[in-house]
């Protein structure tokens, strides 16, 4: 029989890591706030300005669109990211609290290398490029950001899936003390997003780690997201812990949490209207006018040359 | 209440019920609405609208509860303020976010069932909005009492509107929801006392 001894230090006196890692933090953000303050024009709340950090070695890439990008500040300051709130100024304010260092990567399923990975051997061994693309919310507004990623399907292959491998399905991290929003079942936590394999492998599809030439801020999914940009934007999941390769299609978070208005496929697509908001047409964010019209969305969301035989034959009407 | 308080209420409530309004324009003025200014505006009107319907419901219950009289002496003008936010909040949606497209604007009011009956609260306030004044209500007589009543159907639209347009997180508008229905159940129990 095991017996505890009581330890001689009470277990409140012990400084536990977490506030020796906020020490640090605070360190670092203020030395972060430091720099900003030297430059002008460049105020962001402290949130949003903590460990800015550039990427090195970015290469450019032919599928970037030429759009004027969003501004950095309405990038980081209006995004959904239910696990830091339901507002969508929330991820910004609520996201310190997320550690992204170290990270680990889990792989299952249908692969030949299953087992879990250090993220910095997965991007050291990675092309970074920057793809500036465009980001269409299933809420009818729009950005034009320049994210810093890996392609998707180069990392697939490394794990070697086989050929029972249909569907690529991804994890977000699940931790209510990191991630305070999910204290409350707004969603069925962990959220969980999937792509069908040949979706997965198209040359748009990347991982992305940054932002703006710089490291990815925590409230945008740091340390690693997807971003497939012909999709909605709820398909792009954040802060992924884990990927399995599957035969049969994933059961998705939002459309398990609306199936009549959230689709497994979600392609941006004007003639598929959500069942409560049209989607014919999208807000741009950052016009830095009130009087600024909604343009017109785009099919695929502009990227149909690339991605519409992915589709041919199905019933987009069905398949939203 | 002193003469000279009861002189001063409704200019103080009535300066109260514009801050919101103050406020939203310096930020308009300045750009200070975030990223989506558009759509900050129609949901802060929005709350407002939402916020004076309740609190218009709430004068007949408090005036009952603590038999002060000024509740009812400011029925009237925070109900057009109700109408006010409602219009405001509609003008921004229909002139800012729609840009005036009458197409895209019928296609909303009769395809999506929030905007439907968003859109019948407001209808149905103007009613209500023109015949607030003394000269209306003594031409009405009874019958101004019976289409008043109006104004707990509108309620009702208001927080199912807020309802049906929110994507998942309902917490806030169960909150008003709450209120709505507690409002409309203290009117029940005493339905013989009530003015």
């Amino acid at each position: 029989m095991l017996i505890k001894k009581p330890s001689d230090i009470k277990s409140s006196e012990i400084t536990d890591q977490k506030h020796y890692k906020d020490r640090r933090k605070f360190i670092q953000t203020g030395l972060g706030l430091t720099g900003a303050a030297m430059v002008p024009g460049l105020w962001l709340p402290a949130e949003v300005q903590a460990a800015r950090e550039k990427l090195a070695k970015v290469k450019k890439s032919k599928f970037s669109t030429n759009a004027k990008t969003t501004p950095y500040k309405d990038v980081t300051t209006y995004n959904n990211f239910y696990e830091f709130g339901t507002g969508k100024s929330d991820p910004a304010k609520n996201a310190h609290t997320l550690q992204t260092k170290p990270w680990t990567l889990t792989i299952e399923g249908e692969v030949g290398k299953p087992g879990q990975y250090h993220l910095e051997d997965i991007i050291k061994d990675s092309v970074l490029e920057e793809r500036i693309y465009r980001f269409r919310c299933v809420e009818a507004w729009s950005m034009v950001i320049p994210w810093v990623g890996i392609s998707l399907a180069d990392v697939i292959k490394r794990f070697e899936p086989s050929s029972r491998a249909k569907y690529v399905e991804f994890t977000t991290l699940y931790d209510p003390k990191q991630m305070p929003g999910q204290k409350r079942s707004v969603l069925d936590w962990p959220y969980v997003e999937a792509l069908r394999i040949d979706e997965a492998m198209n040359p748009l599809s990347i991982l992305a780690v940054g932002l703006y030439g710089e490291v990815l801020p925590n409230q945008s999914g740091a340390p690693l997201r997807l971003m497939v940009p012909w999709k909605y934007g709820f398909k792009n999941i954040k802060s992924i812990v884990k990927i399995r390769f599957t035969e049969k299609m994933p059961k998705t978070t939002w459309a398990a949490a609306g199936p009549r208005e959230y689709g497994f496929y979600a392609n941006v697509n004007p003639a598929v209207n959500h069942p409560r908001w049209s989607q014919a047409r999208e807000r741009v964010i950052g016009s830095g006018s009130l009087f600024t019209k909604r343009q017109k969305t785009l099919m695929f969301n502009g990227y149909a040359d690339q991605v519409a035989g992915l589709y041919s034959g199905m019933d987009l009407k069905k398949n939203f | 209440m002193s003469f000279y308080w009861q002189k001063l209420l409704k200019p103080a409530v009535f300066l109260l019920c514009m801050t919101p309004t103050i406020y939203l324009l310096i930020g308009a003025y300045t750009m200070d609405l975030g990223a989506n200014p558009v759509e900050y505006l129609a949901h802060r009107t929005g709350d407002w609208a939402l916020r004076f319907l309740l609190i218009v419901l709430a004068m007949t219950p408090l005036r009952r509860i603590s038999g002060w009289r000024f509740p009812i002496h400011l029925r009237r003008m925070l109900g057009l303020f109700a109408f006010y936010y409602i219009t405001v909040h509609l003008l921004i949606y229909a002139v800012l976010d729609l840009a005036l497209d009458w197409s895209f604007l019928l296609e909303d009011i009769l395809e999506r069932p929030y905007i439907t009956i968003g859109f019948t609260a407001w209808v149905l306030l103007i009613p209500l909005a023109i015949t607030s004044t003394n000269k209306m209500m003594r031409r009405l007589g009874k019958r101004w009492k019976q289409l008043h009543k109006l104004v707990y159907l509108i309620g009702l639209l208001g927080v199912v509107h807020y309802w049906w347009l929110v994507k998942k997180d309902l917490q806030e508008p169960i909150i008003y929801a709450g209120v709505f229905l507690l409002l409309m159940a203290m009117r029940w129990k005493k339905k013989g006392a009530v003015t």
